[in-house]
């Protein structure tokens, strides 16, 4: 455990002519709980593709558990303890809610173990996720038949499959209600004490308070601030981004 | 020990087909049954990749007709092995060929198995309607490559001269039966056997969102050559008797839109998520257009495959085993015994979340 869990240096990103990330400098150490705020378009998903292997960084390398991740593909990253949710819930429709939770243990779980597990490893497994995000219930249920924050917390209890060391929430809590909103984050409270790091990306403040130990601001693919939540809400440059010059 | 139970089953009932066909006696039920069976393998062979994985493939015809030019090539080699093999080596091709069915089967399934990992590698990248385009292409690519290679007869055709009976069988067109009946079963198990597998589920996430399967640690572009694979493979087996079945091979035939056409619709018509699916399908149309040819007339066949296809797009777009599990589905409470339909499902492998 010695050295950060993350480490993003020097990072940048181009879509054509637009720069999306210019140099993002992040470090986040094993079981920090960090949020990752900026307006729309500041470069958040972005940076979260370029961690996880969706898109490849063009500059500056992503160190993760003291291996360079440049160059690898998603499933890679995930093997590794990499895992994220979606900004937009993306289950596997024609999957029962318990067979969505089976794929990571099938392909990645396994990874870190060193072994493949056994078909009852795995349906225990299962069965623990499924009743640590209240959705035992539903386990033979498909997606479709769930409700907005069920999704998400499906979403989330995807990730977790993977047996991550990182879990990255790319706005979890977008469009719930604020006892989901507080659902979800007692939810991710509960996988950071059991050892997982998580980098929480949202807009709701409320909940990015209530959880982050840290806070990083983008804004048009820069980081602007990174320090405690507090501090950095007050910093004159993330209000001007956030209310205007 | 459900899988020893399928494995079991299917071979009676195999046994027992082609029993039942001996005892009628008639030579054409063996000529007709020998299509659809084919078409079994055929759909069986494209749901791999078009059902299970989502990637819809038009280029059908060119793997059965690389596993039947496959064939073509290696009954050519062994008719003039004093022209085209050296005579060094002539002593021990006269020992080899002319190659048995089964082994010719072999060989075409690993030609057309290469041809379609080239496919995949060439293809990663594309989805949708590109990568349909691109296979596509591959046939169109093949079919000239055929009708300029004259050593297969090039745009002529070639003629296969087959024996008129095996030991033990009999007649050829029994034997020819019961080898693509033995394909079939083995196209059936293989697909089951796939779908309950690590492998059909990393197949299914591919098919509904290789972005999150990524995310999930499934190494799609891996999965998606597996899938032209086995897909390819499969069909260039079916496609390695047929110059046998049919004495004369002509590109024309062998890239024929029939095999593209019915290979879809198929499974489409079935259901795209089971290995039942296509099983269905292929025993309904099949059945059904060797009906039309000897009641109406043979080019009434891709009318009513086209008829059936857009029937079922708008009234059962889930094929008929969407129906069926759309009723099976009409199920107790959670954690409710079992019934009939529920075991049904298990049987068949139909997810609950199959389509």
């Amino acid at each position: 455990m010695t050295g950060p869990l993350l480490q993003i240096e020097n990072v940048g990103k181009r879509f054509g002519g637009f720069v999306a990330l210019d140099g993002i400098n992040l470090t986040v150490a094993h079981g920090e709980r960090v949020g990752l705020i900026g307006p729309n378009g500041s470069g958040k998903s972005t940076l979260v593709n370029c961690m996880c292997g969706t898109l490849q960084n063009e500059t500056g390398r992503v160190m993760f558990d003291g291996r360079l991740m440049n160059g690898m593909s998603a499933h890679q990253r995930a093997r590794r303890g990499m895992a994220r949710s979606f900004q937009l819930p993306r289950p596997f429709v024609t999957l029962s809610v318990a067979e969505n939770l089976r794929i990571p243990l099938l392909y990645a779980a396994h990874a870190r173990r060193g072994h493949h597990l056994t078909h009852e490893e795995i349906e225990n497994r299962c069965h623990e996720l499924a009743g640590l995000v209240g959705l035992a219930a539903k386990a033979n249920r498909l997606p479709r038949d769930l409700t907005q924050v069920e999704m998400r917390k499906l979403e989330l209890a995807r990730a977790v499959a993977v047996d991550p060391k990182l879990l990255i929430a790319d706005e979890a809590m977008a469009g719930l209600s604020q006892s989901e909103v507080d659902e979800i984050v007692a939810l991710l409270i509960t996988m950071n004490e059991r050892g997982v790091t998580i980098i929480m990306i949202e807009h709701i403040m409320r909940a990015v308070m209530a959880f982050s130990q840290r806070l990083v601001v983008l804004v048009t693919g820069k980081k602007i601030a990174d320090g405690p939540p507090q501090e950095v809400v007050s910093h004159p440059e993330v209000i001007g981004a956030y209310l205007g010059q | 020990m459900r899988s020893l139970v399928f494995y079991i089953v299917s071979i009676l009932v195999g046994a027992a087909l082609f029993g039942f066909a001996r005892w009628l006696g008639n030579d054409y039920l063996f000529f007709a049954g020998y299509t659809v069976l084919q078409f079994i393998v055929l759909a069986t062979a494209w749901n791999i990749l078009g059902g299970y994985c989502g990637y819809v493939n038009f280029g059908s015809a060119a793997f059965f007709a690389a596993g039947a030019y496959s064939s073509v090539a290696l009954h050519k080699l062994a008719a003039g092995i004093d022209r085209y093999v050296p005579e060094s080596l002539a002593g021990l091709a006269h020992t080899i060929l002319p190659l048995p069915i089964p082994v010719l089967i072999v060989i075409g399934g690993i030609v057309a198995g290469l041809i379609g990992l080239g496919t995949g590698y060439l293809t990663l990248r594309l989805r949708g309607a590109f990568f349909a385009i691109a296979t596509l292409a591959l046939a169109v690519v093949l079919q000239t490559l055929i009708v300029n290679w004259d050593f297969v007869g090039g745009s002529r055709g070639a003629y296969i001269i087959r024996p008129s009976e095996v030991p033990i069988i009999g007649s050829y067109i029994q034997y020819l039966f019961l080898i693509m009946l033995v394909l079939s079963i083995l196209a059936i198990i293989a697909a089951r056997a796939i779908e309950q597998s690590r492998l059909g589920y990393g197949f299914a996430t591919i098919r509904d969102d290789e972005t999150a399967a990524e995310a999930c640690g499934v190494p799609t572009l891996r999965l998606k050559l597996i899938a032209t694979t086995l897909s390819g493979a499969l069909m260039g087996m079916a496609g390695a008797p047929f110059p046998y079945y049919i004495g004369y091979l002509e590109p024309g035939s062998a890239f024929g839109l029939a095999y593209t056409v019915n290979s879809i619709a198929m499974p489409m018509i079935g259901g795209t998520t089971s290995w039942v699916g296509p099983l269905v399908g292929a025993l309904l149309l099949g059945t059904l257009q060797q009906i039309a040819t000897v009641t109406i007339s043979s080019a009434v066949n891709l009318l009513i495959v086209g008829l059936l296809l857009v029937g079922f797009v708008i009234v059962a777009p889930k094929g008929i085993v969407g129906l069926v599990q759309d009723f099976m589905r009409e199920r107790g409470p959670e954690g409710s015994e079992p019934t009939w339909r529920t075991r049904l499902a298990t049987f068949a492998n139909m997810r609950p979340g199959a389509r």
